[in-house]
């Protein structure tokens, strides 16, 4: 991956917000891959926003006559049912826009969590230095020793499993890659003359920390938390195939997985959509993280 | 290089001791009795609790029970399974080689595939090979590895019936397990067919479990190949006249590989936490299905031991490829 710079993206003076963010958008959209994930992580949000409307169906409404129903074009397919129905027949699309809800929460909520998390303790580290960022980043290290499922899943044995439980062992497991980032940029960012004005002007410790160093630092943050978001429905997906996440008959889509496990050589349809949900969902994501990356990075910058 | 190897020593070892307390305190942080816990047993009288606790030395100050835990871990004692009884380091070691075959395979399977990519897409910037190769790449970094795997067994073993669904081999092949690994010990046997069942059994876990590693080379082969070739070098290379073939493959290629060398090295932890999904797809016995189902069976001395001994291992590599990285360029090491 290219390495991320934290170049000070200071405004100038006359450059207004709107006309950064003109800028901003005109990178961007050169990465006609990156629009196009953006188009789809909208439309992503708008169904399961609106997903009590679009639903045709209650997602938890078992249909005892229609069990394992295969999608309308498929034989045997019923219109009623536009991506078949499931082992206890319930509706495979209304499930599947029920399930964006989760994804898309458990995405927010886990960056949110890790990102403020790692901002505060990288903030902390890399502006007090000494022992106090000695103890914090052997302490990243040490989560970091651990591969990130591994350490979620030890951690959900803990806690119980459960969807929140799984969203906090995720936060945990995601959030040292803010540390760093955000440590990084501010031990570089400290020693720079409009700090060191600021710091002469009479600014204390907190607003030298939040207001005048970390605005210079957003951009590689901007870009990891979009990884962020794509790793977090991935590893929870990931738990509720194994049964530690979200718990049945909760639709979130690796719970699905979960359940239509044993119904694979027998019903194709109950383990293609969630998945293919699942991938959609990740590489919309991923694609608006390449373009981001590109857009923000300003060592690709064409000037 | 030496001094090199310290340093990196003198930061590994706190990391590992911290591990350690990890694993040695999450017994501890469970809701529930440890006493109980540990030993596996549910109901017992006050008097059995005792013994129990006395037995496992719980009776004692927690820092001697730590250093206890830490002088047990040197010497190979990580405490015994409350469902086989077995020692925890026996049954890691029985497994082990299963997750190591799968893993360099998988690897195998990456780097074969990751770093033709990734060139041929530098070489062809902004063709639609390139935009192919890397969009394909992308997909499959974002791919959730445990559906990847039921979508190959839907095709390759139900509908195709090419490949079998689970296990290393086909049950009619019995032979003594000399090296663990599947692969070589068929070889041994010289039963007929034996090699090739293990092959078959061996295919769709490596293309799952090598999918993320592959995207993840095949990208990084790409933009460290876009950056050497823009260098004065590789100018000069061509403006001798050299043919293509020798500009990229072998003035560029050896600078480009430092950067992918460390990014192979970085997947060990990602084959690892693939391997707790890819061996549960295709019941594979290896450490990663072993884990998932001590966390089901709530057998937490295992979960301890495996924890320590997993994490000792990424680090252990880890250390490995800064060694070796620093061997190749030497800048690092300054």
């Amino acid at each position: 991956m290219t390495h991320l710079s934290a170049e000070p993206i200071t405004p100038l003076k006359g450059v207004s917000r709107k006309e950064q963010l003109s800028e901003f958008w005109y990178y961007f959209s050169e990465n006609r891959g990156a629009v196009m994930g953006f188009w789809v992580f909208l439309l992503l949000v708008v169904i399961a926003l609106l997903a009590p409307v679009i639903a045709p169906h209650q997602p938890n409404e078992q249909f005892r006559d229609a069990v394992l129903v295969p999608p309308f074009w498929a034989e045997g397919g019923r219109l009623s049912f536009l991506l078949g129905t499931d082992q206890l027949g319930r509706d495979m699309l209304s499930r599947l826009i029920y399930g964006a809800r989760y994804s898309l929460f458990i995405g927010l909520v886990v960056t949110t969590v890790a990102l403020v998390g790692g901002i505060v303790i990288g903030l902390i580290a890399g502006y007090f230095r000494g022992w106090v960022d000695t103890v914090i980043m052997r302490v990243m290290d040490i989560i970091l020793a651990f591969p990130s499922l591994l350490l979620a899943l030890v951690l959900v044995a803990v806690l119980g499993p459960g969807l929140m439980n799984a969203m906090i062992a995720i936060a945990l497991v995601l959030q040292p890659h803010f540390v760093r980032l955000t440590r990084g940029a501010v031990m570089a960012e400290k020693s720079r003359d409009y700090v060191v004005a600021a710091k002469v002007a009479g600014a204390g410790h907190f607003r030298l920390m939040f207001r005048t160093i970390l605005p210079n630092c957003t951009a590689p943050l901007i870009v990891q938390a979009t990884l962020s978001f794509s790793n977090a429905i991935l590893d929870a997906a990931a738990l509720g195939f194994l049964g530690m996440g979200a718990q049945p008959p909760t639709p979130e889509w690796g719970t699905m997985l979960a359940e239509a496990r044993e119904f694979i050589l027998r019903a194709w349809w109950v383990v293609t959509f969630p998945g293919l949900a699942i991938l959609i969902t990740v590489l919309a994501i991923n694609l608006v993280g390449d373009g981001l990356r590109d857009a923000l990075d300003p060592k690709l910058k064409r000037s | 290089m030496f001094r090199f190897l310290l340093r990196r020593l003198a930061v590994l070892i706190p990391t590992f001791i911290g591990v350690s307390i990890i694993a040695f305190s999450f017994i501890r942080l469970l809701p529930g009795d440890p006493v109980a816990l540990l030993s596996g047993e549910r109901v017992m009288s006050p008097e059995r609790h005792a013994q129990i606790m006395h037995d496992l030395g719980m009776d004692r100050p927690i820092v001697i029970q730590y250093l206890d835990y830490l002088w047990g871990v040197m010497t190979g004692d990580f405490g015994r399974s409350v469902v086989t009884k077995e020692p925890v380091l026996r049954q890691f070691l029985d497994l082990f080689p299963a997750t190591l075959e799968l893993s360099v395979c998988a690897i195998i399977f990456a780097i074969v595939l990751g770093i033709p990519a990734g060139i041929f897409a530098a070489v062809k910037r902004g063709s639609y090979v390139d935009q192919t190769l890397m969009g394909t790449a992308l997909v499959g970094y974002s791919m959730p590895i445990f559906w990847w795997g039921l979508l190959l067994i839907i095709l390759f073993s139900g509908m195709l019936q090419w490949t079998p669904v689970s296990g290393r081999i086909s049950l009619m092949y019995f032979f003594p397990s000399v090296t663990g690994f599947m692969l070589i010990d068929s070889l041994i046997s010289g039963q007929e067919g034996a090699f090739k069942s293990a092959i078959s059994h061996l295919i769709l876990p490596t293309i799952v479990l090598g999918t993320i590693p592959l995207a993840v080379i095949a990208r990084q082969t790409r933009s460290a190949m876009l950056e050497v070739l823009g260098e004065d070098y590789v100018r000069t290379a061509r403006a001798k006249g050299l043919s293509t073939f020798r500009v990229v493959g072998i003035h560029a290629l050896r600078n480009a590989m430092i950067p992918v060398i460390t990014t192979i090295g970085l997947q060990v932890g990602v084959m690892l936490a693939g391997a707790i999904l890819t061996e549960t797809i295709f019941s594979w016995p290896g450490i990663g299905k072993w884990m998932v189902d001590s966390v089901s069976r709530r057998d937490y001395p295992v979960i301890q031991g495996g924890l320590l001994l997993i994490a000792a291992i990424i680090m252990v590599v880890n250390l490995v490829v800064d060694l070796l990285y620093g061997l190749i360029n030497p800048r690092i090491r300054h």
